[in-house]
Order: C-alpha cells, then sequence, then structure tokens
C-alpha cells in the first residue's frame, strides 16, 4: 500500500504539471481569478501531498510486526490546537484573496456599457442598447414569433435597439455589463475564455461584467441543464478591436426595423416622455 | 490530564436503560420478511440498496460509453442520457448511500454497539424499510411508465424538470417526487427510532461519550436527515403541485416554444434553495456515518485508540450544524442576490477545519499504531486519500469567486463523486468486509476482496482525477455531446475513452464483490465471535451471528471506552468495553 501512495502523490503532481489539459487562454480581465485558482492549487497540493506521504511513511514505518504494540495516547491538546492553527491559516490564505476578487466580480464599474443576453429553448438572441445607451422595457407578454424576444413597442427607448440573431460581438477593452434574461427556463452563458458566467433565471434579470481583453471568436454554451437539447444550445461571441466592431454595428438592424418593431411605429412616435423602463 | 471519561473508570451508577421485553415473532413471515429485528430490517436494507445501487452503476457505465464512445451505443440519444445521469445520481445519492449508511449500518450497530436488544420502536421500523421499499418500486416503475423518467437532472430544477422540453415530463418527474416523498415518509419512522434508540436504550454504563465514532456518525447524520429532509419533501409536494394542479410555486410566467403557459409569479429560486437546504446536508447524512466508521475500522484495525476522541465527536457535531449554513455554495452562480456569496464562501471554508481535524485525526491514529493491512484497513486507507482529494477540490468550489468558472463543469463532477462518491463507498466496502463476519459468522474471501480494493481503488482515483482538468478547461457536465466546442482539444476524446474504460474496469471488480458476498455466505472461512479482536459490544454478543434480542439472558454493562487497544500493561491488545476492572496501565495522559 505504502508504495502505492507514493505514486499517487508523485503521480498526480506529474499529471498536473505535465497533462495536455489545462485551462483555455483567457481573453477577459478576469485573471484576478486564475490567479485565485492558482494560490488554490499551491494551498491544497502541498496539503494533499503532505497528508499522504505521511500516510505512507506511518505505513512503512508502523506497519504490524510480531510482537509490536500500539502506541497508548488519547489525545494531545497541543498538537491539535497546533494543527487547527495551520490549517485556519490556511483557510484564510484562501479566502482572503477570493472574497477581494469576489467584491470585484459583483462592483460592476461605472462606466459598463451593457448588453442583454435572451435565452431560450435552445438557443441564443442577443440585443444592445442602440444609440441612446439604453435597453427599452420587454416583457414576457409581448413575445411572439415577430419578436421574440418580447421587447415593449410602446417603450420609445427600445426602437433603437440592436437586436441581434447571430454572433454577439464585443468591443476589446471596454468593460460590459451582461444582462440576462430567459422566456422559459434556467440556462446559463458561459464563455470558457471569460472564465466569468451566470445562470439565467426566467422572471428575473440576472448578470456579471467583464472587459474582454483578447481579439477571437468564442464559444458559448449553455452551462444548466435546459431539456433535452441543452447540450446542443450554442452560440459565438466575437471580440473585435474598435474598427471591426463599429462595422459590425453598421450592420446590425434596430428594433424598429425589424416587423414586430415597426407595426408600432406611429404609436411610439407620439411619445414624447422619456417612456418609464 | 487525567479523563475519566476516556479512561477506565468503573461502572457509571444508574443504568441508561433497563432490559427490555421484546415483542417475539411467530411465524417464518414475520421472522424473516415483515420482521421486526433491526438486524434483518438491516440486512433487507442493505440488500435492496445493493440492488438498486446495481441498477446505478450499470447506468453510469452507460453513461460513460456516451462520453467516451459518442455514437457508439445506438440506443442512447440526448432523451435517454439526460435519463441515464440523472437517475444514476438520484439513484446513487438516496436510494443507495442513504438508505445504506442509514438503514443498513444504522440498524445493525445502533442496538449491537450500544448494547440495546433492539430498537426502541420496532413495528415502526418495520414500516420504515417496507415504505423504502415501496419509494424504491416507485422509482423503477418510472423506468417503465410512458415517456420514461425523468431527465431533470437528479437536482430537478424547475421550471425545466415539469416542461415538454425535459424527458419524463408525463409520468417520470411525477414518480419520482412520489417516490422521494414516500422515502422521506419512510426514512423519517426510521430516524425516530435511531434517534430515540441512541438517547434511551443504551446499556448500563454506556455514557454518550463511550460511544462509538460510528454511533456517533450515524446518529448526528440521522438529526441533520430528519431536519434537512423536510425542506426537500416540501419542495417535491410544491412542485408536484405545479406539474398536477398548475400551481406556480415555482414557475413565473413562461413561453414555451411559443406558447404561453398558465403560470405566472413563482420563484424558480425558491425551489433551489430548498433542495439545497437538503441538498448540502445531504452531502454529510452520507459523510458522517462514513467518517465515524472509517474511525473505528482504522482504529482497530491499527491496534490503537483513536486519535483524539473527544475531538472526534465534537468535530461530527460542529460539521453538522455548520452545514446547516453552506447550502448555497450550490448556487453562486444561480443568480441569487450575489452578496450571499461572501457569507456563504466564509462558513463553507470554515467548515473544512473541524473536517481537516478529523483527518488529521485518523492520521494521528496510525502514527505509532501496529497497523494490520487487512481489507477493512486497506479501504479506509483509501478513503482518507479519496475523501481528501475530494476535500481540497471543495476548497476551489467553496471558494466562491474559484467557483464561477469550474460551477457546472466536469471539475464539479470530479469532486462530488471523489467526496461523496467514491470515499463514502470505499467505508461502505470496509464496513461490508469488517462486520460480514458478524452478520454471516464467516469471513469474506481475501483473494477476491484484494483484487476488489485494488481495482476499485486505483480505478475510481484514475476515473476521477484527470476529470477535474476537463472541468478545468471548460468541458461542461450533463453535455450528451462535446462535439465541436472550438476550446476542447482533440487529447480530450483520448481522455475520454480512457476514463470510460476504466469505469468499466472498475464496474466488473464490483461484480466480483457481489459474487464474493453470495459465495462467502456457504463457502467463507467460519469467522469465530471476534475475528478483529475489537473491543465494541458487537463483538461481544454470546452468539455469532447474534440472535433476536441479540444479548442472550443479560444484556452487556459497560466499564469503558471503545478505544482500549493497546493498554499498557494489560494482558491482550485490546480491552472489551464490557469488561470489568480498571485497566493496569496509566490513566491517559
Ligand atoms: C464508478 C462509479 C461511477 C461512475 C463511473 C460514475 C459516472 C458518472 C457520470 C459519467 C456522470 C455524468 C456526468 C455528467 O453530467 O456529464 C455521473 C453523474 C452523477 N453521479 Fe456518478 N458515477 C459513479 C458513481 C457514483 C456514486 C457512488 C455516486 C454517489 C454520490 C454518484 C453520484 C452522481 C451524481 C449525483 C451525478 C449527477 C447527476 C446529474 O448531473 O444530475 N456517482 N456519474
Ligand atoms: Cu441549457
Ligand atoms: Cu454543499
Amino acid at each position: 500500500m505504502a508504495p502505492v501512495l507514493v505514486l499517487i502523490a508523485v503521480g498526480s503532481i506529474a499529471f498536473h504539471l505535465l497533462s495536455p489539459w489545462w485551462w483555455t487562454p483567457i481573453a477577459s480581465d478576469w485573471g484576478y481569478i486564475d490567479a485565485t485558482l492558482i494560490i488554490t492549487f499551491w494551498i491544497t497540493g502541498i496539503a494533499f501531498t503532505a497528508i499522504v506521504l505521511f500516510i505512507a511513511y506511518c505505513l512503512v514505518r508502523f506497519r504490524h510486526r510480531p510482537g509490536a504494540r500500539a502506541a497508548y495516547e488519547p489525545e494531545s491538546r497541543r498538537l491539535e490546537v497546533w494543527l487547527t492553527v495551520v490549517t485556519g491559516l490556511g483557510v484564510a490564505a484562501l479566502l482572503a484573496p477570493g472574497l477581494v476578487v469576489w467584491n470585484r466580480f459583483v462592483s460592476v464599474p461605472p462606466g459598463a456599457s451593457e448588453v442583454e443576453v435572451v435565452a431560450q429553448q435552445w438557443r441564443w438572441a442577443f440585443r444592445l442598447p442602440g444609440a441612446d445607451g439604453r435597453l427599452g422595457a420587454a416583457n414576457i407578454r409581448h413575445v411572439g414569433e415577430e419578436n421574440p424576444l418580447g421587447l415593449d413597442p410602446e417603450d420609445a427607448a427600445g426602437r433603437d435597439d440592436v437586436v441581434i440573431d447571430g454572433d454577439l460581438h464585443l468591443p476589446l477593452g471596454r468593460p460590459v455589463k451582461v444582462l440576462l434574461r430567459s422566456v422559459d427556463v434556467i440556462h446559463n452563458f458561459y464563455v470558457p475564455e471569460f472564465r466569468a458566467k451566470m445562470d439565467i433565471i426566467p422572471g428575473t434579470v440576472t448578470y456579471f461584467w467583464l472587459t474582454p481583453t483578447r481579439v477571437g471568436t468564442f464559444d458559448a454554451l449553455c452551462n444548466e441543464v435546459c431539456g433535452v437539447s441543452h447540450y446542443a444550445m450554442r452560440g459565438r461571441v466575437v471580440v473585435d478591436a474598435e474598427p471591426d466592431y463599429a462595422s459590425w454595428l453598421q450592420r446590425q438592424r434596430t428594433f424598429a426595423q425589424l416587423p414586430a418593431g415597426r407595426g408600432q411605429r406611429r404609436v411610439a412616435a407620439q411619445q414624447t416622455a422619456p417612456s418609464d423602463r | 490530564m487525567a479523563d475519566a471519561q476516556l479512561g477506565t473508570a468503573g461502572p457509571l451508577p444508574g443504568a441508561e436503560s433497563e432490559d427490555v421485553e421484546l415483542y417475539h415473532p411467530h411465524s417464518w413471515l414475520t421472522k424473516y420478511v415483515f420482521s421486526q429485528d433491526a438486524k434483518i430490517i438491516a440486512i433487507q436494507y442493505a440488500s435492496t440498496a445493493l440492488a438498486i445501487g446495481l441498477v446505478a452503476l450499470v447506468l453510469s457505465w452507460l453513461v460513460r460509453l456516451q462520453l467516451g464512445f459518442p455514437g457508439a451505443i445506438s440506443f442512447i440519444g440526448p432523451k435517454e442520457y439526460y435519463q441515464l445521469i440523472t437517475m444514476h445520481g438520484m439513484i446513487m445519492v438516496i436510494y443507495l448511500l442513504t438508505a445504506l449508511f442509514l438503514g443498513g449500518f444504522g440498524n445493525y450497530l445502533i442496538p449491537l454497539m450500544l448494547g440495546a436488544r433492539d430498537m426502541v420502536f420496532p413495528y415502526v421500523n418495520m414500516l420504515s424499510y417496507w415504505i423504502y421499499l415501496l419509494a424504491v418500486l416507485v422509482l423503477v416503475a418510472s423506468f417503465f411508465a410512458p415517456g420514461g423518467p425523468t431527465g431533470a437532472g437528479w437536482t430537478l430544477y424547475p421550471p425545466q424538470a415539469i416542461l415538454s422540453g425535459t424527458p419524463g415530463q408525463e409520468w417520470g418527474i411525477v414518480l419520482m417526487l412520489l417516490s422521494l416523498i414516500l422515502f422521506i415518509i419512510g426514512f423519517t419512522m426510521g430516524g425516530v427510532n435511531y434517534v430515540v434508540t441512541v438517547l434511551q436504550a443504551r446499556a448500563p454504563g454506556m455514557t454518550l461519550m463511550r460511544m462509538p465514532l460510528t454511533i456517533w456518525g450515524i446518529f448526528t447524520a440521522t438529526i441533520l436527515a430528519l431536519l434537512a429532509f423536510p425542506a426537500l419533501f416540501v419542495g417535491a409536494v410544491m412542485m408536484l403541485l405545479d406539474r398536477l394542479l398548475g400551481t406556480s410555486f415555482f414557475m413565473p410566467a413562461i413561453v414555451e416554444a411559443g406558447q404561453r403557459l398558465r403560470y405566472n409569479g413563482g420563484s424558480p429560486i425558491l425551489f433551489q434553495h430548498l433542495f439545497w437546504f437538503f441538498g448540502h446536508p445531504e452531502v454529510y447524512i452520507v459523510a458522517l456515518p462514513a467518517f465515524g466508521i472509517v474511525s473505528d475500522l482504522i482504529s482497530t484495525h491499527a491496534r490503537k485508540n483513536i486519535f483524539g476522541y473527544r475531538m472526534m465527536v465534537w468535530a461530527i457535531v460542529a460539521i453538522g450544524a455548520l452545514s446547516f449554513v453552506v447550502w448555497a455554495h450550490h448556487m453562486y452562480v444561480s443568480g441569487m442576490n450575489p452578496y450571499f456569496g461572501f457569507f456563504f464562501a466564509t462558513t463553507t471554508l470554515v467548515i473544512a477545519i473541524p473536517t481537516a481535524i478529523k483527518v488529521y485525526n485518523w492520521v494521528l491514529t496510525l502514527w505509532r499504531g501496529d497497523i494490520h493491512l487487512t481489507l477493512p484497513m486497506l479501504f479506509a486507507i483509501a478513503f482518507i486519500v479519496t475523501f481528501l482529494n475530494g476535500g481540497l477540490t471543495g476548497l476551489f468550489l467553496g471558494n466562491v469567486v474559484v467557483d464561477v468558472p469550474l460551477s457546472d463543469t466536469m471539475f464539479v463532477v470530479a469532486h462530488f463523486h471523489m467526496v461523496m462518491g467514491v470515499a463514502p463507498i470505499l467505508v461502505i466496502f470496509g464496513g461490508l468486509y469488517h462486520w460480514y463476519p458478524k452478520v454471516t459468522g464467516r469471513m469474506l474471501d481475501e483473494r477476491l476482496g484484494q483484487l476488489h480494493f485494488w481495482a476499485t481503488f486505483l480505478g475510481a482515483y484514475a476515473i476521477f482525477f484527470p476529470m477535474h482538468y476537463l472541468g478545468l478547461m471548460g468541458v461542461p457536465r450533463r453535455y450528451f455531446d462535446i462535439e465541436g466546442l472550438s476550446f476542447v482539444t482533440p487529447s480530450v476524446a483520448t481522455l475520454n475513452a480512457f476514463i470510460s474504460v476504466v469505469a468499466l474496469l472498475v464496474g466488473a471488480a464490483q461484480i466480483v464483490f457481489l459474487y464474493n458476498l453470495v459465495r462467502s455466505l456457504t463457502h467463507g472461512a467460519p469467522a469465530g465471535p471476534n475475528p478483529w479482536r475489537a473491543t465494541t459490544l458487537e463483538w461481544q454478543t454470546p452468539e455469532t451471528p447474534p440472535p433476536h434480542g441479540n444479548w442472550g439472558a443479560t444484556p452487556p454493562v459497560v466499564y469503558r471506552w471503545a478505544y482500549d487497544y493497546s493498554v499498557p500493561g494489560a494482558a491482550e491488545d485490546f480491552i472489551p468495553q464490557n469488561q470489568p476492572g480498571r485497566a493496569p496501565g496509566p490513566a491517559p495522559a
């Protein structure tokens, strides 16, 4: 048993260092998360190796020999206190950076622009706030064939919203708050390269934020089981540098240009007061 | 520090309980089938749990075949895949592990280890088993119901669990919820029994602080279960009402496939809180009995008292209490108020401290021991390694921000299999090898046992250790197919195939074990009353296997704690708990 335990300790470390399976190169500013993960790997790795090797040592040193007898040692207050303190310190060393980074995670920077991700079984749609920088109101009441996102045709703020039925593009280096909405069941919007993710709950709007830091095309997947085609609910996010982003945005259509928005143009145009969203 | 409780201060004044008159069966049927003897009920529970567990094992092979060799099994499409993982997970957690630890080990060991003649409510105890069996049958029925069993994932999150996009919407989910409700009713009957028996039926001299840690683990786990299962119970009832009567407890306004459903205003997250208020303690409902049993296995087979007994008891109680304030670590990315993350990450990491203490104390029990590498000991050591591994990856997932990229990936699957799949199962095996001689009077075969051990331990490690790294890469869990994901490198397919092959081998080793269980009934070497030379009361019964009533004419009186191994100056290297007199050695320091 002892040699096997040594093999497990050494083998696990070797696997960790040498195996080709590791995280994907990051594409957002959540390197903080990766850093916390590395700290965790170090502390837990040391604990694991030390304890497994110690067991292996005990098995060799204290393996039964004829005539041998175990020590009689019910407890040792000093040792127990000492071990508790060391563990406490290790746990604190994990928790402290973790909570600092979480504080960043929950604090969306004031300048962040908004994009909306709308999930339904089993596809993604996206919406940008348009020229006014505000997303118009939406409600599940308005969802229909022509208006899959359920935008409120009466809300003037929504008329310039850009409705995207393809890949979502994000501008490089600008913080973005991703608002998440579902019209049916719970989904989760997950781009592994961004590290961040969040569930999407029907009936409420959830969010997370990030700053894309690398140009490229990334898979977006649903990461909360949402029915039989959950595994096939995939999308794409493209991070563009500025000129590319602008030209892509140019080609998108606003809600007002879509059939659902067009039908209500007259009504909406009569509104003069800014609508309450 | 001299300590009367740990040491050997003569019999305590005042019996913990009087001897009692038992119910006596009058026919074969009431003796062996509708039995009120906790030992028979234990065997019934354990056999049923192992049988349905075997089903869950076969389901996991099918899941692994699909993941390792996509498309190779033609009848597994996405619908079947989701049904497979759901049933596999639910059976393993509830119908195998919970039932086996509490209904199986609990029923057998509580009366025997405490020197009682039986549970205090034998009739209710019997009902507990039959309702459990009914729950299992209802669950099995869902495999044959129109549309098949539910594919909602073992977490059964609404709204999807009861909508038509999820397999088993017509019958499967209804039968699943009914089965859970039955299980909880049955469990509660047993659970009340375990708690009252521990509190009321201990032999004279068996103080709480002299109880073996096995009993502490089962006792605390039962209390947790009695407090946690009601949350699942109401969740299940409410979801059943949503599904059958169209209430909207968990259902907001929904447009499904272009249709506006009649639901409105409910809260999907409410279900998650109810589920995990049960679900997290559930981890400890499984883990605490395992902690207790493994402590006794290590102590017995290392011929040494468990190190830091009182600390071990307090750690069990502390973990049990803390386990009720960490549930939302399963919900860090659920969309709940993100500020809860600070609280739940802190409580979750604090729980690591008493857990670590337990690991230290197991290891320190080995230190300066007289280690016999018997099968129970091998399984116990394997448990420490896998539990340590799974516990440490829990520090990743508990530390809220580290959980964000990892949640719902294969990292989570690897983590919970290590910590609450493999580790407790190893203890179950260790416990079965340890107590089988008492239950049957015969030893399990050693050679088959060695084969079973090495294949299971090394195989399980080879399955689940590499799997963490797939999750780190971002491979999601509950994916029928990861074809076409750009971040998944081609070598992942190789690793998945490897894992699947090992999983089949590990599965085959379990068949060897079942064969050993059955064969040794008649072919095992006779065990004698106390083959491991253990101190606890179940090994001191006048007859092996113990008959109805356990103790013959006079129930035992307890004079010492459960861990008088290798007491200096004593003739033998163990002193049974019911042996009178002061130990000749010095008071423990
Ligand atoms: C060698 C034995 C086992 C193998 C090979 C195995 C394999 C698997 C696989 C492949 C999955 C699906 C992962 C996915 O979502 O993609 C799974 C899920 C699961 N397993 Fe196991 N498993 C084993 C034993 C156990 C045990 C003992 C438990 C008891 C705790 C367990 C509990 C679960 C649970 C709760 C799930 C999640 C189901 C869900 O996602 O709804 N498994 N297992
Ligand atoms: Cu999904
Ligand atoms: Cu938990």
